[in-house]
């Protein structure tokens, strides 16, 4: 009985958390991946551009709300998804027409790029504060658990009770979707494989015959879908406030460098062992050794191995290890 | 038109526009904009050393920054009484045990033969490391939190006169340039942003949770002056002789005493700021300078050459960053007090890069010059904004939930101004207004 309380604590405190959030990194991971394995350059304002969707989600959340449209028990928000994804869309490519192409053409380094990126980060960061404000939006409404604490006791007997929130349902089914997707485009279309052979060598790719701006677009058009999804999850999950998304930019950064920049599989594992390493480090862990140890044994401190504020050191440390011990990543990444 | 007279324009104009604002506005705010920038100039000298000698992508800005600011709180204010004794020898020995475990498995992973073993014992060497750490750790800092938390609750400072914290902030800032040099300057440009990025996030997680360093985010106000440069606005009051002067210049005592303290800290920066450039200078011009820009521009070849281009990397991070510190401890000094909660990345990373690109990556007048024009428009975007919004929306009903939507949000025009501004010089002027030569 013991063991099955500490399991549950475990995964009421620990794995739940972790897998949502793991869901969220990854998807952001991915986009940043996509952007670095096509474009070449780590792009500094993917963290805006997640922001910049979730804006549009909470937007038209607000809309439907105020039409009387509602998802039943699902958030309203899943129906806005679609329209954030559009807009998204339609900004990044008018930044890639306006902005990013120029450089294309003049085969500019990938660091100028950067500096690019951190321009577009400062427009789209001042566009967002300039539409909804700085401040915390609530946009999450539908049920609030898919089972909550008082639930699960009163079903199973156990002294521990897990809770699943519906946001953290929504967004592990969610992320494996378009995980899913993504995936079957990648490998068995003929756009994905284009997309890949551009990726893996830019010259062989474009004697066969491949349009780079098509492969350049379509890559856009992906990286904008899955930088909104991760943005209105973790918005439903948290809530939305735009310079927490700016703050993702370092964790999303690490799960991608910690699978290898360029690899999709990669940054999916990445997301996972960030937030994974991020919880556990800093989750209290007295709650599951109470049951786990005999009295003589307990813990007398709440065994938290460090405050949650340090959250970013973990994905950093993590990160910094990883780059020194096997700078390609966990799978093979690219290095240029 | 030869450059030395586009170079006067440039400063020309910049200067015009700090008295434009003085006669239109205030002169309060013309000399807080010239102190501001004479900051800022430092800073942006700091990274164009990095970026525009060495080709360093060194985006953790605002953590040496505010290394800088934390070396003033460290070493101009007053001892907490009891502290020491109650636990600030513990911290310090904690810290010790701390990084001999680091430097234990660092020796390990050195000197034992590859293989289980060597991982078992990394491992294990952490781990207890780390508890004996937090077993010393913990119940000091408890014991130091505890004294007068309402006022104190940290182990206070040497006492030192506070322009002794400007070297010394620039000494923090080098020693953490250095840790940080050591371990991520072998790795590519962009690793190297997103680890810099990362460092300057946890220094500012530090700066933010430690009560006993610095108060964390209940702030340590009222540091002392720089005197007898800068004095006390209330002093100046009252003294009789002052008040005459102001009144010969028509002015009220209050505004002239506020007026006064800005100038004698004008004056300190632009010490430190000429002290600063023209040492920059000296080096630009020197065989080193030369030698770096080689670097920057061919790294292979350097190297072929002999020179040695990770030590070389790391000389010029750690001087770079140590000016950085510099500008902190100065802006630190400047405001009074610190505020861990106010070090935002879009302001002091990313905005002094704006200054070193539209300046003119690679030169140093260009950085000043950067520094003083971006500041000043970072500072009347706001009120530019503000008045463009109150004409666009002037035809509209007062009631109406644009026209109050529009008026709030002008407040966020300046980071899109920053933005448009980067993009458009990247673009069209790529080596910006005062180019390298």
């Amino acid at each position: 009985m013991d063991l099955l309380n500490a399991l549950v604590a475990l995964a009421n405190f620990v794995i739940v958390p972790a897998v949502a959030y793991g869901s969220q990194l990854a998807l952001g991971a991915l986009g940043v991946t996509l952007i670095y394995g096509i474009l070449r350059f780590s792009n500094f304002a993917h963290g805006d551009t997640m922001a910049f969707g979730a804006m549009i989600a909470v937007l038209v959340t607000w809309g439907l709300q105020a039409a009387g449209i509602t998802f039943g028990p699902l958030p309203t928000a899943l129906l806005a998804l679609p329209f954030a994804i559009l807009g998204c869309i339609a900004l990044v490519l008018i930044t890639d027409r306006l902005v990013y192409r120029f450089y294309r053409d003049q085969k500019a380094k990938p660091v100028i790029l950067v500096i690019v990126s951190m321009g577009v980060m400062f427009i789209m960061n001042g566009l967002v504060r300039f539409i909804i404000g700085p401040d915390d939006q609530r946009f999450s409404d539908g049920a609030r658990f898919v089972i909550s604490a008082r639930d699960f006791k009163a079903l199973t007997g156990l002294d521990e009770g897990l809770a699943i929130k519906t946001s953290q349902g929504i967004t592990v089914i969610v992320a494996i979707v378009a995980v899913a997707l993504l995936f079957w485009f990648l490998n068995k279309t003929r756009t994905g494989k284009s997309m890949r052979a551009y990726s893996d060598n830019e010259d062989l790719a474009l004697l066969s015959g491949i349009n780079p701006e098509r492969v350049v677009m379509i890559t856009w058009i992906i990286v904008a879908a899955l930088a909104t999804t991760a943005g209105v999850l973790y918005g439903l999950d948290k809530s939305f406030k735009p310079f927490v998304y700016f703050q993702l930019l370092l964790p999303i950064f690490a799960s991608a460098i910690v699978g290898g920049l360029g690899n999709p599989i990669g940054a999916i594992a990445g997301g996972f062992i960030i937030a994974f390493s991020e919880v556990t480090i800093t989750y209290a862990w007295k709650k599951v050794l109470v049951y786990l140890l005999p009295d003589s044994l307990e813990p007398s401190g709440l065994v938290q191995l460090l405050s949650t504020d340090y959250k970013f050191a973990v994905s950093f440390v993590i990160l910094l290890i990883v780059l020194l011990f096997k700078p390609t990543g966990l799978f093979q990444g690219k290095a240029v | 038109m030869s450059d030395t007279v586009k170079n006067t324009l440039l400063f020309a104009v910049v200067a015009g526009l700090i008295l434009v604002t003085g006669f239109m506005q205030s002169w309060n705010t013309a000399i807080l904009i010239i102190n501001m920038g004479l900051i800022s100039a430092i800073m942006a000298i700091g990274v164009n050393l990095q970026w525009g000698f060495a080709g360093l992508f060194n985006v953790g800005v605002m953590g040496f920054v505010a290394l800088g600011g934390l070396a003033v709180v460290l070493v101009s204010t007053p001892p907490t009484p009891g502290a020491w004794s109650a636990g600030g020898y513990g911290i310090v020995l904690a810290l010790l045990l701390g990084a001999a475990t680091v430097v234990a498995a660092v020796m390990a992973a050195r000197k034992l033969p590859k293989g289980r073993t060597q991982t078992l014992a990394i491992i294990a060497i952490l781990v207890v490391g780390f508890f004996v750490y937090r077993a010393v750790f913990d119940p000091s800092v408890a014991a130091v939190e505890a004294i007068d938390p309402a006022v104190a609750g940290n182990i206070g400072g040497l006492n030192l006169p506070v322009l002794l914290a400007w070297p010394a902030g620039g000494l923090l800032a080098a020693g953490a340039a250095w840790l940080i040099g050591k371990t991520a300057l072998g790795l590519r440009s962009d690793y190297l942003a997103i680890a810099t990025l990362g460092i300057a996030e946890i220094i500012i997680a530090i700066m933010k949770n430690e009560d006993w360093l610095a108060r964390g985010v209940k702030n340590v106000y009222g540091i002392p002056r720089p005197t007898p440069f800068v004095g006390y606005e209330i002093d100046l009051q009252s003294d009789p002789s002052f008040v005459e002067r102001a009144a010969g210049l028509g002015l009220d005592p209050v505004t002239a005493s506020t007026l006064w303290v800005k100038t004698g800290y004008a004056f300190l920066f632009l010490v430190v700021l000429l002290v600063l450039l023209w040492m920059a200078q000296m080096a630009l011009k020197s065989p080193w300078g030369r030698m770096m820009r080689a670097i920057r521009d061919n790294e292979v070849a350097a190297e072929a050459m002999g020179k040695d281009v990770t030590r070389r990397h790391l000389q010029i991070f750690v001087l770079g960053s140590a000016i950085c510190g510099i500008a902190g401890a100065m802006m630190t000094t400047l405001d009074g007090q610190l505020t861990p909660s106010a070090y935002q990345p879009l302001r002091f990373t990313f905005l002094v890069w704006v200054m070193v690109i539209v300046g003119g990556s690679g030169n140093n007048f260009g950085s000043v010059l950067g520094a003083f024009l971006i500041w000043f428009l970072w500072v009347q975007v706001e009120p530019i904004g503000l008045w463009l919004m109150d004409l666009i929306t002037a035809g509209m009903p007062d009631d109406s939930a644009i026209k109050t939507h529009l008026l709030d949000s002008a407040a966020h025009m300046r980071l899109f101004t920053m933005g448009l501004i980067l993009l458009i010089v990247l673009r069209f002027s790529p080596r910006g207004l005062i180019p390298e030569k």
